[in-house]
């Protein structure tokens, strides 16, 4: 049976996932409580992976446990840490475990995260990680070798729709879609307008496409993002918002709710960044289901 | 060439602790062109140890210190002195190093960090364009290295981090991957992305390495 996503991608529904990442520890109480918490709110859930190059519990079990509890989640799965053994090997885990949707990423660089003397890896990259996956669901390894059954993953990928310049970006994206990746999930999309452009530009890919929408708390934070996290900028005039505001968590979700909004017509979906604060889920969810 | 710097001073005293006679060995050619061990730099060292109270008993530029049987050669024109020493201090590449120690049973310190393979902008400043990956794919890439010059080794394109065609890593450098769009556009040839580059054959750079050309 395909998965929720495809599913409701298929069937032209209009999707919310979020994102939790796995604990920075053995114990998955807090991962579970969360993801039950967000489950009635949002048709599946990212698990990150090793998100920012920081330390967390594999993803693989994270999803997993999340199967088991009866959520749909997407598996992150990026190529800086591990080469094409073992990215086989877990996704031959994954596929047993019945986890279907595999977002395949390149990875933060491991300098900017929390074993920055680390080795990388990429071995793959995202686009070569997306033919594996399609190979497995033929019943092969990336090398046309027999494998004993096919999987049935569901992939997706990454995208940047305000990258500059974007037309250097196209024909990657345009390789990811002819590699097997059915969904682009966006990084964070701060102009609706910009996302209507993207939308345009992949049309032709026959691609669905899921809108990052960031919830920031304040002018801090956003700044702190920008400074931190890869390929994350907030443009000034949104910090400006945060900054003037008397009560700068709100409008963070005021304005997260505002590019969702815009969202709805332009997109297939929206992929919900709450930054580890799960309550705000609900309240963005509720204005786009209402 | 090899690019290498020379080791920070305490770390070379640290090396040579446990002796007090040094001879110390530089190369004329990348190591002299990188500043870490051509005659100035061998000179100035066997003043630096000669301040800290250790005895150099003699130096020595080699022509290429990694041409294994000319440093053997040059080492035995200089028997007594190295005989004299307790440590063989090289100031060369790693290649170097290891072909002083094959020609010596003598203690050998590494003075220097290899780099890597530099192209070099001008005086003073070298770039690092080729990673020696062993599967050359510069004809695909309009001439600009991804497994290099991206600071990912990506192949099929950029990664997200991308910022006004700056790199994600370095937000200072341009983009391998706009580079390579450039020029491939330039030349009305930008048709080439579109081709799913495979993965990289890793058996080109299992290492030790070794050839021997044919007669």
């Amino acid at each position: 049976m395909p998965s929720i996503l495809a599913r409701k991608l298929a069937a032209n529904e209009f999707i919310v996932t979020t994102e939790l990442a796995p604990p920075r520890g053995c114990d998955t109480s807090g991962l579970l409580r969360s993801a039950s918490f967000l489950a009635p709110f949002v048709d599946v859930i990212n698990i990150t992976d090793n998100q920012g190059a920081n330390l967390r519990m594999t993803p693989l079990l994270a999803a997993g446990l999340l199967v088991r509890e009866g959520i749909e989640p997407i598996m992150q799965l990026t190529c800086r840490d591990r080469n094409r053994l073992a990215l086989q090997s877990d996704l031959l885990a994954a596929a047993a475990m019945g986890i279907i949707n595999i977002l395949a990423l390149t990875g933060d660089a491991i300098g900017c995260g929390d074993h920055s003397q680390g080795r990388s890896v990429f071995d793959l990259d995202s686009v070569l990680l997306l033919q594996t996956i399609s190979a497995m669901n033929n019943g092969q390894d990336m090398n046309g070798a027999a494998l004993s059954g096919s999987a049935r993953f569901f992939a997706g990928a990454a995208a940047a729709p305000e990258a500059e310049p974007f037309d250097v970006t196209l024909p990657k994206l345009s390789k990811k879609v002819s590699a097997g990746s059915r969904f682009f999930q966006t990084q964070a999309v701060f102009s609706p307008q910009m996302l209507g452009f993207f939308c345009e530009k992949v049309h032709p890919l026959e691609v669905k496409v899921i809108a990052g929408i960031l919830v920031l708390k304040s002018a801090k934070m956003a700044e702190f993002i920008s400074r931190n996290i890869p390929g994350l900028k907030v443009p000034q005039t949104i910090i400006e918002r945060l900054k003037t505001s008397t009560d700068p968590a709100a409008e963070g979700i005021k304005i997260a709710i505002e590019i969702a909004e815009a969202c709805r017509t332009i997109c297939d979906g929206i992929h919900i960044m709450a930054m580890g604060r799960d309550d705000v889920v609900p309240q963005v969810v509720a204005e786009i289901r209402r | 060439m090899i690019v290498s710097t020379q080791k920070p001073l305490d770390q070379i005293l640290a090396a040579l602790q446990e002796g007090s006679r040094v001879f110390i060995i530089g190369c004329a050619k990348c190591a002299t062109v990188c500043k870490s061990g051509g005659e100035e730099e061998v000179f100035r060292l066997q003043e630096e140890l000669t301040t800290h109270g250790l005895d150099v008993t003699g130096t020595i530029v080699i022509d290429e210190t990694c041409h294994m049987l000319r440093t053997g050669r040059d080492l035995r024109s200089r028997r007594e002195q190295v005989q004299e020493a307790d440590f063989l201090l090289v100031l060369s590449c790693g290649a170097g190093i290891q072909a002083v120690a094959e020609a010596s049973e003598k203690k050998v310190v590494a003075g220097t960090d290899s780099k890597f393979l530099g192209n070099i902008r001008r005086f003073g400043q070298f770039e690092q364009r080729c990673s020696l990956c062993g599967d050359c794919r510069l004809n695909d890439t309009g001439g600009v290295c991804p497994v290099t010059v991206c600071a990912k080794g990506l192949l099929n394109g950029p990664c997200g981090g991308m910022q006004n065609g700056n790199c994600e890593v370095d937000e200072s450098r341009r983009c391998a991957w706009v580079t390579i769009y450039e020029r491939l556009e330039h030349q009305q040839r930008s048709q080439q992305l579109d081709e799913i580059t495979p993965a990289r054959d890793f058996a080109h750079k299992r290492h030790p390495n070794s050839l021997i050309l044919e007669k």
